[in-house]
């Protein structure tokens, strides 16, 4: 095992970690403000992913199709939040599930309706193609670091926007006390959408990012959503610091143990065997770290004490 | 307006007599939809102790119902392949026997139900929605990994397994087969709930300090209700993959548990028959819708999503009389 595919493979989870976090912040933001559990979010990074492959493919353009995802999904986040989601606030869990879970089905067949049930393809531009060598003799696709350069600079404008601006503070102050902020003058509804709507793009823009790597396809956005919320249970629901942190622990441990396991086992047993048992425990990896964090932690590792 | 009791009696009706006029006019078909409808049933039933009684919404039960189905699977294959199950330290073989596989589909869930819980009933509300998918979601890619047992692909068993004295094959003895055994598990539901342990769960979801402040062990009645629960789910599992012969991760699939909670809020929260009704008109939605649109799942969204956001109280509540339920 040499110390560049154990760099390589840090990279690796640390590209999954930051695309995870861009789903992941808009699901805590909306449960820590809002109170609502959304199973939707992963239709919004579907959503963003399709906008930026179908404007990809008639303008030619990656930029224009990240702008593109950010706002496709920006605008379907903020169309969900006015029609259906503003009703759910104050009902409890079991019907936010079911309701958003009704959500998941009108997207996904209202995207296979547009687009058809094969997958679309968004191509890595040009300028972003090819390895880079970093320090040490390592080969990285350019891609996968402009990733992770995209998301290390996402989550620091997200907590800068939190901690130092007026609709930051708005945010923080809706997740203390909703009541006590509508009572000061603040449009609380209006503040819910753009939150949700923010969510959503960010949502979208992990889509469009990943979709470039993989297909872009229905169905492709729950996977990721499962994977975000273990990453919010872990970080703790409502804290962005949590899906921070939660996002890289997921990521790294999910890319590393599905290298590295079957190896150390292969010490043990034989190849074959150690390749068998090691990618099936390799598979539940996260979620007996999610259980074992759990155990530790009940409400996560930043989530407030009960 | 009509009482829930004459609602019920009206389901168990259906329940007979769709069946039988479909063996009466030779319509296999319709004899296995119904079959579908009371397995799915029975599944809910299972998830309903927790959810409707318990107040736990579990987003997972598609684990259990998915291990029912593998312990099905991984039995019957190893019998129908002449391989046994394990050599070492003594001797198993596979099994064809209906009964069997039954008892060890329920064990298996209710431990499976045990380890889950022990974890996931520490935490409430959208920690256990999340927390509950997640164990599925890992059941569903292990399942997935485990290459001996068909991995993505899944397992064909090539003859439904036997019951002693029937014959499996034909529809309508496998469908009373297992209308039978839904009536025993609405019976045991029926009972539990006006038993001590049903009374003091239905307690714990209303006013969880209270019934601590008695002295009861609020964990161990959860745990206990979670692994009855799992168990049922798990039994169904293990009918479903009879059904189609067939086993897949597919069975582990978080789209499942979401279907199996859409049963129980179609039929009525916490209702004995909630869950029957709910299944009994899902099947019969995705038969009908599934022949007007190959889109239908947008339709069945836009129906789920009425549902849930202008009746509150299932098909019970919307034609049945108004009864103080005991929220």
């Amino acid at each position: 095992m040499s110390f560049v595919l154990i760099a390589e493979q840090i990279l690796n989870g640390l590209q999954l970690g930051v695309m995870l976090f861009l789903m992941s912040a808009g699901l805590t933001l909306i449960f820590g403000v809002m109170g609502l559990i959304n199973l939707a979010h992963g239709s919004l990074y579907m959503v963003g992913a399709f906008a930026a492959a179908a404007i990809a493919g008639l303008t030619g353009s990656f930029i224009l199709a990240l702008l593109a995802a950010l706002t496709a999904a920006a605008i379907a986040g903020a169309m969900v939040e006015m029609v259906v989601i503003r009703r759910l606030y104050n009902r409890d869990h079991l019907d936010q599930v079911l309701a958003t879970f009704a959500l998941i089905l009108i997207f996904s067949e209202g995207t296979r309706w547009v687009f058809g049930s094969f997958p679309l393809y968004l191509d890595i531009p040009s300028y972003l193609q090819g390895p880079v060598s970093l320090p040490g003799g390592i080969q990285y696709p350019l891609y996968r670091i402009t990733l992770i350069l995209i998301g290390v600079v996402v989550a620091i404008a997200l907590g800068l926007m939190i901690s130092k601006t007026r609709i930051g503070i708005r945010i923080r102050a809706g997740e203390n006390d909703r009541e006590m902020i509508a009572a000061l003058g603040v449009d609380i509804s209006k503040l819910y959408t753009i939150i949700f709507a923010l969510g959503a793009a960010l949502a979208g823009l992990a889509g469009a990012l990943v979709g470039a790597i993989q297909s872009v396809e229905v169905g492709m956005g729950e996977p990721v959503l499962i994977l975000a919320f273990v990453v919010i249970v872990i970080g703790g629901i409502g804290s962005i610091k949590g899906a921070m942190v939660g996002s890289v622990l997921v990521g790294l441990t999910d890319t590393l143990g599905g290298v590295f396991l079957p190896k150390i086992l292969q010490l043990f047993m034989d190849i074959s065997t150690a390749t068998n048992v090691g990618s099936s425990i390799a598979s539940m990896a996260i979620y007996i770290l999610m259980g074992v964090v759990l155990i530790w932690r009940p409400t996560g590792l930043y989530g407030s004490r009960l | 307006m009509i009482s829930e009791r004459h609602i019920n009696f009206l389901t168990l009706g259906l329940l007979v007599l769709i069946p039988l006029w479909a063996y009466g006019v030779d319509e296999p078909f319709t004899i296995t939809l119904m079959t579908r409808a009371v397995i799915f049933a029975l599944a809910a039933v299972g998830l309903n102790l927790i959810l409707g009684i318990g107040g736990f919404v579990s987003f997972g039960h598609a684990a259990f119902f998915g291990l029912g189905g593998y312990v099905m699977g991984i039995l019957a294959w190893h019998a129908q392949n002449y391989s046994p199950l394990m050599e070492w330290p003594l001797l198993i073989e596979g099994t064809k026997s209906m009964p069997v596989i039954w008892v060890l589909s329920i064990l298996l869930s209710a431990f499976l139900a045990f380890l889950i819980g022990m974890v996931s009933l520490k935490t409430s509300g959208v920690y256990f929605i999340m927390i509950t998918l997640a164990f599925a979601q890992m059941m569903y890619y292990f399942s997935i990994s485990w290459s001996a047992y068909g991995g993505e692909d899944g397992m064909s068993i090539y003859v439904r397994n036997d019951f002693p004295g029937l014959n499996t094959l034909d529809p309508i003895q496998f469908y009373l087969l297992c209308f039978v055994i839904l009536m025993a598990a609405l019976w045991l539901m029926s009972r539990l709930v006006k038993s001590p342990f049903g009374l003091a769960l239905n307690a714990a979801r209303q006013s969880p300090q209270r019934v601590q402040a008695v002295g009861l062990d609020l964990h161990k009645l959860q745990l206990l209700a979670f692994v009855i629960s799992g168990a049922i789910t798990g039994l169904a599992g293990a009918l479903f993959a009879d059904l189609n012969r067939f086993v897949s991760p597919n069975m582990f699939s978080w789209q499942l548990s979401g279907e199996f909670i859409v049963f129980i809020i179609i039929g009525g929260v916490g209702r004995l028959f909630g869950p029957v009704i709910g299944a009994l008109v899902f099947v019969g939605l995705e038969h009908f819708l599934g022949g007007i649109s190959d889109y239908w799942h947008i339709y069945l969204g836009v129906i789920l999503l009425l549902i849930v956001l202008f009746s509150k109280t299932g098909v019970i509540g919307l034609i049945g009389k108004k009864e103080v339920h005991d929220d």
